[in-house]
């Protein structure tokens, strides 16, 4: 598994980012949420296209560490293309299941996040963290 | 490229995540798709498509495509040609911001005002791209 210079362990956080509704960018903004404050000294992300293209520092970085996919929509197509690069996946969270837990959210806007799409992105952000913590304790 | 469709031209972003250049291609897509050609342009979600869509690998088939690239290793234009065909155009973000190289160490969550102003740039670069690609299918 991958450690950071004080030998702590890593969890690589994979968005879909998809592109073209709003639950793509909230998996996106809720995975830089984990990976650059929330737990910024145990995780990180990287770029989902690189690594199904075959880049072999990604291939290796995903086989020899715990994964979390983040997806947008029911497809799945995070947690799919981590399972064929043969990563290790550890855990799998859905946009659509923060909504149906959050109702009274509208997320709507695409390319900038409105403020419904920025408080279901934190309330994601939160579960994930979570699910580190859990994987890191179980290491 | 069929005659009697709807002319449309697939937009591919690379949307990496792991340096700011993959947040220009996104935010620059999508303000092709919403603001600079919203009646010509279709966005085509790569992940899907990497996962095996079959729509969006017909549509980029059969239609032509623009990827827009963060970085020289052109995940969305090598992913295009693998599974439907040659782009008609790829553009590169660091290519259009001359001095530009991929960096992790930018805003990649939220553009701040010099990114954003790359986006932009990026974007009124596909947008002509886009009327190049539309007046060779007259």
């Amino acid at each position: 598994m991958k450690m950071d210079a004080s030998g702590q362990k890593k969890v690589i956080v994979i968005p879909c980012s998809g592109i073209g509704k709003a639950f793509g960018s909230i998996s996106r903004d809720a995975t830089y949420e984990v990976t650059e404050n929330l737990r910024k000294d145990t995780t990180q992300t990287l770029c989902l296209a690189l690594l199904v293209s075959g880049d072999e520092d990604s291939l290796q970085l995903v086989r020899h560490n715990k994964c979390i996919t983040v997806d947008g929509c029911p497809l799945q197509c995070a947690e799919k293309n981590v399972k064929l690069a043969g990563g290790d996946l550890a855990g799998s969270l859905r946009v659509v299941d923060a909504y149906k837990e959050n109702r009274h959210l509208k997320p709507k806007s695409v390319t900038f996040l409105d403020p419904d799409g920025q408080k279901m992105a934190l309330a994601l952000a939160e579960k994930i963290a979570k699910k580190v913590d859990g994987l890191l304790r179980n290491q | 490229m069929p005659e009697a469709q709807e002319k449309k031209v697939g937009i591919i972003s690379c949307s990496g995540e792991d340096c700011v250049e993959g947040t220009i291609s996104r935010v620059a897509t999508r303000l092709v798709l919403g603001k600079l050609r919203p009646n010509e342009t279709v966005t085509i979600c790569l992940p899907l498509f990497l996962a095996g869509g079959k729509e969006e690998r017909d549509f980029a088939r059969d239609y032509p495509t623009i990827t827009v690239d963060g970085c020289d290793k052109m995940c969305a234009k090598v992913a295009t040609e693998r599974y439907s065909g040659k782009p008609a155009s790829s553009i590169v973000v660091t290519d259009v911001m001359g001095n530009w190289y991929c960096s992790r160490l930018g805003p990649r969550r939220k553009l701040d005002e010099k990114s954003l102003a790359a986006a932009r740039k990026v974007a009124e670069k596909v947008a002509h791209e886009v009327d190049e690609v539309l007046e060779r299918w007259m």
